[in-house]
């Protein structure tokens, strides 16, 4: 007899639910839907760092034939941002221009050549104002402030000291500092801006198809800038082509958008070129770091201070939360008492930062993991023992009060430090014709969302509902957002794992706020946490259901019911009844079945009080990742090649290890991007980095092979122990690849990012600087 | 100016009044609504826009449709000839070379062009061959693995 058992899905290589529409074409993109009548908005943008608008004239735009709507500053009563604290950027420039690219007017027109007329005779007069395009230029006395409200352009000054960090330095056998500098990056994720706005002038509502990773913030800000109730306003996701943090709030783009379809009474198309999207931003902000550490001969870290200076661009966004966690999250990796840290995030005439994979974890663990390998060189230890020397003997609070209950990263040193071949291998790379080789490492961690969330309304922090039928189906129906990070098929597995069902009798629904339940978004790496915790609740409220339908059915107790996903039967001999035979028992309670799962987190993963802002870094659990780089350096050319890279990564259980492997590549080839070819160039606040050849992304020739090694810890909160696996791996490629750079020449490199011109000038002065000594 | 242009598109001949300036690319997802080729940039950086044109890979966003006049045109949207997936379609989705999709297209476009003219490439062949194809969800690793698997399915009977 065939036994019927349980289906199992948890742990294994899980092709992504979607994947089928991605690979074929059909699935749908926000600039995918096109529809006639449609009308064509169009942005006219500033070529101004920083005036004082005096004049929006769109007097001759108005009159071209085919012109719908304009809209100007003058349609924006209200501010938008993603920090409820901080809602003083406007879809369109009111007032003032404070970044070269910043949109001042809008058309939406018959087609895009009469829009770009349009643009073309709208006359902008302003009174020029003194631009700074550096975070010190703008910190200067007599600098003209950006905002009313933030004196000398400081966006949020941070200031905490824990422990006593001068007898922690009197303590150290080796102190020493660095100064660091990394570049502004930009996601560049491949699907460039979109959103269709289309205003039902009967009934005075409006959808909008915004290609975000924050569909219910979205729907916040539209109700704010329109001044429409939220009842009246749709929001749908689309398909969406990567995020990485550029679209983790609400864009003007979408805003602006709406703002046309609403004038003109119609459906408008608003599609962002490439070089609008780079402006549009939102990415990492450049960052200055001084770095002071104290360590004793065994490695053991005694003492820390830190300063971070932040250029964040002309509005808030997250720039407070960025600023926050360059600061906490020096904490939960490894064992560190006696930290001082004091971060400025500064408002400077550049497009607006935001939250870039990683977030602010990511330039600070470079700085962190580049001052202990220079360390480990003057001790004469090795980089791996220093490690070990430092971690934490979880689960532990840390000085800051994170909450630390499931720890990786003693087993991700031992996977990487072995694969890679460490012990036998470093120092004994060969130099041949000119090419030195060389190993470096770094470790790096981060959060499985935030768990005090940034709209704080008391509701739980995920919800999931599950909606089950005659045709015995089930729907998911959520509003998390999946960007291509493989979101809707864990949530799909953890269903069906709970239920010991295929995954092919889950269908998800996510995507429209008429349908689906609200999600916070896809952002601080949230989602498999917290809405896979939900997702888990619901199917065991359904089985619940499911079970004593079958009990009531088999004339049995519901504690005598085995659930064998398509089989519930009474014990081992009752023939039982097939999965479609239960949900017809249980349809007869209620008709349709839905039921809900929650989520919340739990007060004590909600960081601390010790200083303002101590809250942010707080989570349910962290992620930890090792990683090993190789290098090849050329010293004719000063070209460093990535031979290879071993990462492992702690996610407390992967769930799919398809994507978590995915993740983990594509994270640490991201790294790679903004370690070695990859900045945001500016003349005069003009950025001259907006298109795919001057912002240089590694192509697949550039690209190295990256092993990963899945390490499971298996968080006690997390969705079958699973924590985060998308973020946490970025940082650790940064230091790792210098301090590879620096295994194969002595040179180390503490700006970022590192490209061959840098490599060959800095080869040449050494070369120089031996020569004058007299060679050697 | 407007003209008529011919061509076999995925397959099949069309005849479709366009005007002389108007792009491949455009052409074929305004004019003829087939959305599955993307827009990723502006102007021949990143692949996304990826067709073949007489089985040769061509960035659609850099041709005027009307220099294909007479050719042929194929799409993502003209594979899988034998079975619900193509081989390179059933390499990117069971090998995760696609994650948020957006490049997949192009990706795909290149690898079935690889493909057609070199049914067993090396892991240098399929480097060269996608050099110009930009992604920024998988760092790579796994689009070769898609076209290796790709080509075993291909060398095992089904269609690129």
């Amino acid at each position: 007899m065939n036994e019927i058992v349980p289906a199992h899905n948890i742990g294994d290589y899980v092709p992504l639910v979607d994947g089928p529409e991605k690979v074929s074409g059909r699935a749908k993109y926000t600039a995918d839907i096109i529809a006639p009548g449609m009308l064509a908005g169009r942005i006219l943008r500033s070529p101004y760092s920083h005036a004082e608008i005096l004049e929006v004239d769109i007097a001759d735009a108005a009159k071209l034939p085919g012109v719908k709507a304009i809209v100007t500053g003058a349609d924006c009563h209200k501010g938008f941002g993603v920090l409820p604290i901080a809602r003083t950027e406007y879809p369109l420039a009111r007032d003032r221009v404070r970044y070269c690219g910043e949109p001042v007017a809008a058309v939406a027109a018959i087609d895009e050549a009469t829009a770009k007329e349009a643009l073309r005779r709208i006359k902008l007069k302003v009174r020029e104002l003194p631009a700074y395009h550096s975070a010190r230029a703008a910190m200067a006395p007599d600098a003209v402030d950006l905002h009313p409200h933030r004196a000398k352009n400081i966006e949020r000054d941070v200031f905490f000291e824990l422990g006593d960090v001068a007898a922690g330095f009197a303590a150290a056998d080796l102190v020493r500092e660095g100064t660091y500098n990394c570049a502004e990056v930009c996601q560049n994720q491949m699907e460039m801006h979109a959103a269709l706005a289309d205003y039902d002038a009967v009934r005075d509502r409006i959808t909008v198809h915004a290609s975000t990773q924050v569909p219910y913030y979205v729907h916040l800000m539209l109700s704010q800038i329109l001044d429409m109730d939220m009842s009246r306003i749709r929001v749908i996701k689309p398909h969406v082509g990567g995020g990485f943090g550029c679209r983790t709030e609400t864009l003007n783009v979408e805003l602006i958008a709406a703002l046309l379809a609403r004038k003109a009474g119609g459906h408008v198309r608003m599609v962002v070129n490439r070089e609008e999207t780079f402006i549009t931003h939102r990415g990492r902000p450049e960052t200055d770091i001084k770095l002071k550490i104290g360590m004793r001969k065994d490695g053991h870290i005694t003492a820390v201070e830190c300063e971070c200076i932040m250029r964040g661009g002309a509005h808030s966004g997250y720039g407070i939360v960025t600023i926050l966690y360059a600061g906490s999250m020096l904490y939960a990796i490894y064992d560190l008492h006696n930290v001082k840290y004091i971060g400025k995030r500064v408002l400077t005439n550049t497009p607006p930062c935001g939250a870039f994979r990683g977030h602010g974890t990511v330039d600070i663990r470079f700085a962190f993991e580049s001052l202990l390998d220079d360390m480990t060189i003057a001790l004469a230890i090795d980089p791996f023992a220093v490690r070990r020397a430092n971690l934490l003997n979880a689960p532990t609070f840390t000085d800051n009060d994170l909450m630390v209950n499931s720890y990786g990263l003693p087993e991700c040193l031992d996977w990487v430090e072995q694969e890679s071949g460490w012990q036998t291998r470093k120092g004994k790379l060969p130099k041949t014709n000119g090419v030195s080789k060389g190993l470096g490492m770094a470790c790096s961690h981060y959060i499985s969302g935030a768990s005090k969330p940034v709209n704080w309304t008391g509701e739980p922090h995920a919800t999931v509902k599950l909606k089950l039928d005659f045709d015995g189906s089930i729907a998911l129906l959520t509003g998390a957002a999946d960007i291509g990070q493989g979101s809707s098929t864990v949530l799909v597995q953890s269903v069906a794992e709970v239920l010991g069902l295929n995954l092919s009798r889950i269908r998800i629904i996510t995507g429209d706020s008429d349908v689906v339940p609200k999600d916070n978004g896809s952002y601080s790496s949230r989602v498999t946490f917290m809405v896979g915790n939900a997702a888990i609740d619901a199917a065991q409220n359904l089985k619940a259901v499911l079970v004593a339908a079958a009990a009531r059915k088999l004339e049995a107790n519901p504690g005598e019911i085995e659930c064998l996903g398509e089989l519930y039967r009474a014990g081992a001999q009752d023939k039982g009844l097939t999965f479609n035979e239960v949900v017809t028992e249980a349809l007869k309670d209620t008709g349709t079945l839905t039921v809900t799962g929650i989520y919340s987190t739990i007060p004590a993963s909600h960081g601390g009080k010790k200083y303002r802002g101590a809250a942010i870094g707080g989570t349910m659990g962290y992620s930890y990742s090792a990683q090993v780089v190789e290098v090849s350096v050329d010293e004719e050319t000063g070209v460093v090649t990535v031979d290879k890279v071993w990462v492992a990564h702690d996610c407390g259980k992967a769930l799919n290890r398809l994507a978590v492997e995915g993740q983990v590549q594509g994270s640490v080839w991201m790294g790679m991007g903004q370690a070695m070819s990859e900045e945001a160039a500016y003349h005069n606040g003009l950025m001259l980095t907006a298109n795919m050849l001057d912002y240089r992304v590694p192509t697949i020739q550039d690209s190295p092979p990256i092993e990963v090694g899945i390490v499971e810890s298996v968080d006690p909160h997390g969705p079958f122990g699973a924590k985060e696996a998308g973020e946490g791996s970025l940082a650790a490629f940064l230091p790792a690849l210098t301090n590879a750079v620096a295994d194969a020449t002595g040179l180390r490199f503490n700006d970022l990012p590192v490209t061959p011109d840098r490599v060959f000038a800095a080869i040449e002065r050494r070369a120089r600087g031996r020569k004058t000594n007299g060679g050697a | 100016m407007t003209r008529i242009l011919q061509v076999t598109l995925n397959g099949r001949a069309r005849s479709d009044a366009i005007s002389d300036n108007v792009l491949l690319l455009d052409y074929l997802r305004e004019i003829v609504g087939l959305t599955g080729t993307k827009t990723g940039c502006d102007g021949g950086e990143c692949g996304a826009c990826t067709v073949l044109v007489d089985d040769q890979p061509r960035l659609s966003c850099l041709t005027l449709a009307a220099t294909v006049e007479g050719r042929s045109v194929d799409t993502v949207e003209s594979l899988a000839a034998d079975g619900p997936l193509s081989a390179v379609q059933r390499g990117f989705h069971e090998k995760l070379g696609s994650q948020c999709g957006y490049c997949t297209p192009g990706f795909i476009m290149a690898s079935a062009g690889l493909l057609r003219r070199n049914p067993r490439p090396s892991e240098d062949d399929i480097r060269a061959a996608l050099g110009s194809n930009i992604c920024r969800c998988t760092g790579y690793v796994k689009i070769i693995e898609a076209v290796m698997h790709a080509a075993e399915l291909h060398a095992a009977g089904l269609t690129p």
